[in-house]
């Protein structure tokens, strides 16, 4: 099931859901017709947009919200955390390429703190699928939920089949007591292999999908923390408030402490391309991440990475 | 249906009552009072004679909505409020207590405030998101939105028109309080808005321009409603900052006022007509 057909299947099943749209419809082609007024585009005003998805909120109405991350979460901060975040309304943000996702666009598009700017909103939670199966596996829980949601669209095609989404916990890949990575999104593709080469270089490896940033997984972090010699937290957002710093908040909280690797964009905007080239110019390719981890090269394969499908 | 209709000389004792109350406010820490001062007339008239919202209709999805997007005139909100029973006048007393939600801003916890303001220029797009579920529900009700002509410098408000007029809201007023100034200056030495009508029209909104503090005007502007099918409708109301208190009326540096207990007495005095003793205090506090 696509991104398009899981909200139109929700759409027509309730008529509290309202799908809007900065004029970001690359998802939702479809939706003007089978939607009719329920479909609302309010052209480029990511800031409109949200203060009416509030008042249609207010009304009891379900909005979920798309437009590019960059603009959803910055241009239009002020109005999430004013019209949103104090209010606690169930909108449900759909932010469109995120992360390393803008390629080619460069800077501009490129939202690589918007986990850390949404997470820290009180009452608006935060996601993060790996590929198209986990976002269809998470959405309908995130929709139903009683606050505004945050969620990083990821279409991607990976073939994993994930387990069942439940809010707030993440998904155990594998367990290991050498080195574990946590991630989250797209750079999931690139840590299945990274974990293939680890394990054939003799290493007991772990794997965790975070998937639910906010509310996040407290107990695995903590049990990641205890079982494995070496964290590391793998994620294309800048180092400052993305996963590394939600789990030194979490060791720090519970008065522990683990030898963590950050791998994140540190400090600087990714240097615009196609994704296959961003991801080996900034050393996040599977077999580069596997590398960084052992401190040496090896002569394994790197698979070929699929270009995006989507530029805006 | 309608609430009851008082007539102007009803609507001036009302209006005079809820200057009472503000100017009462505007000690022990003090507020807004010449923001609020512009705003009465318009207020008072909308809750008793145009709007259908009273304190038994106030979970009704069929009830009309009243947001005040300017955020400053909230005590002329409280004192109405106060006199037509949604709040208990004894509740005013406790204006910036810990203890209540009776603060600068409107809050949601005081009854009939039906969204949280204060950064400038969110509640034209809230407006519109309620005015939007109206019209695809087919309901009947009225959005109002009370602006500042200040907070005008917001682009957000023009994009709330944009869309407003896209979306052939006519189901939804805005009301721009033009009391010519914002915080510090008056508009047009600062970012000029005239020709103000002519800009909304362009726009594609159905413009009426009427003296603010005039009843009779008031009620005909509002009586047309809707102006136009498939308008957005715009009321630019022009208002006196500080109206009712000459000490303070048209002066910039009575933005945020803090009086003393004996200021205030005088001031009541002021208000009833006695504008022999007007306040030279240098307690008046400027933000």
């Amino acid at each position: 099931m696509t991104y398009e057909e899981l909200l139109t299947e929700t759409a027509l099943n309730n008529e509290q859901v309202i799908v809007m749209t900065a004029e970001n419809r690359a998802l939702v082609r479809n939706l003007p017709a089978v939607l009719g007024k329920r479909f609302i585009d309010t052209g480029i005003t990511e800031q409109t947009m949200i203060g009416a998805s509030a008042g249609l909120a207010l009304r009891g109405r379900i909005p979920v919200v798309h437009a590019l991350a960059a603009f959803l979460t910055m241009r239009a901060y002020e109005f999430v955390r004013t019209d949103l975040g104090i209010a606690n309304l169930p909108v449900k943000l759909s932010g469109f390429i995120p992360g390393l996702l803008s390629d080619a666009n460069g800077p501009t598009h490129q939202a690589i703190e918007d986990i850390s700017i949404m997470r820290g909103i009180p009452n608006v939670t935060v996601f993060a699928p790996a590929d198209e199966d986990d976002l269809v596996k998470m959405l309908p829980q995130i929709w139903q939920s009683p606050n505004p949601a945050y969620t990083r669209i990821n279409t991607r095609k990976t073939g994993y089949e994930h387990e069942p989404f439940e809010l707030g916990k993440a998904e155990v890949v594998a367990v290991g007591s050498d080195v574990t990575i946590l991630t989250y999104g797209l750079l999931f593709e690139q840590a299945l292999i990274a974990m293939e080469i680890l394990i054939n270089e003799g290493l007991s490896v772990g794997l965790v999908n975070m998937r639910s940033l906010k509310p996040v997984d407290e107990a695995i972090i903590l049990q990641v923390a205890a079982g494995s010699n070496l964290i590391v937290t793998l994620e294309d957002h800048f180092l400052t408030g993305g996963l590394y710093t939600i789990v030194a908040e979490v060791l720090l909280q519970y008065q522990t402490t683990a030898k963590v690797l950050p791998i994140s964009l540190n400090q600087k905007w990714f240097r615009p391309a196609l994704l296959p080239d961003v991801l080996q110019h900034e050393g996040l390719t599977g077999k580069q991440i596997a590398e960084r981890i052992l401190g040496y090269q090896t002569n394994h394969f790197q698979p070929s990475i699929l270009t995006q499908e989507f530029s805006e | 249906m309608k609430n009851i209709n008082y007539n102007n000389e009803e609507l001036s004792v009302m209006a005079l009552r809820v200057r009472e109350h503000i100017i009462r406010m505007s000690t022990a820490g003090g507020c807004f009072t010449g923001a609020s001062l512009s705003a009465v007339d318009l207020i008072v008239y909308l809750y008793t004679n145009f709007l259908n919202v009273n304190p038994s209709n106030l979970n009704d999805p069929n009830r009309d909505y009243l947001f005040l997007s300017k955020g400053h005139d909230v005590p002329a909100l409280y004192g109405t409020l106060a006199e037509l029973g949604f709040i208990e006048k004894e509740r005013l007393a406790n204006h910036l207590s810990i203890n209540d939600n009776i603060y600068w801003h409107p809050n949601t916890k005081i009854p009939a405030i039906e969204f949280h303001s204060g950064s400038l220029g969110h509640l034209p797009s809230v407006a519109i998101g309620v005015a939007m579920d109206i019209k695809i529900s087919g309901g009947s009700n009225k959005v109002v939105c009370i602006m500042g002509d200040g907070e005008l410098n917001e682009g957000t408000c023009w994009e709330a028109v944009l869309v407003a007029n896209a979306y052939k809201l006519d189901n939804l007023i805005f009301v721009i309080d033009r009391n010519q100034f914002q915080a510090n200056m008056r508009t047009e030495d600062l970012i000029p808005l005239e020709p103000l009508a002519q800009k909304f029209e362009s726009f594609g909104a159905a413009v009426k321009r009427i003296d603010g503090h005039d009843f009779y005007e008031l009620n005909n502007a509002f009586s047309a409603f809707p102006f136009q099918e498939g308008k957005l409708n715009v009321v630019i109301a022009d208002t006196v900052r500080g109206r009712g208190l000459p000490s303070i009326e048209e002066r910039a540096d009575r933005w945020f006022c803090n009086f003393s207990a004996d200021e205030i007495d005088q001031l009541l005095l002021e208000l009833h007509g006695q504008h022999d003793t007007l306040l030279t205090s240098e307690t008046l506090i400027v933000r």
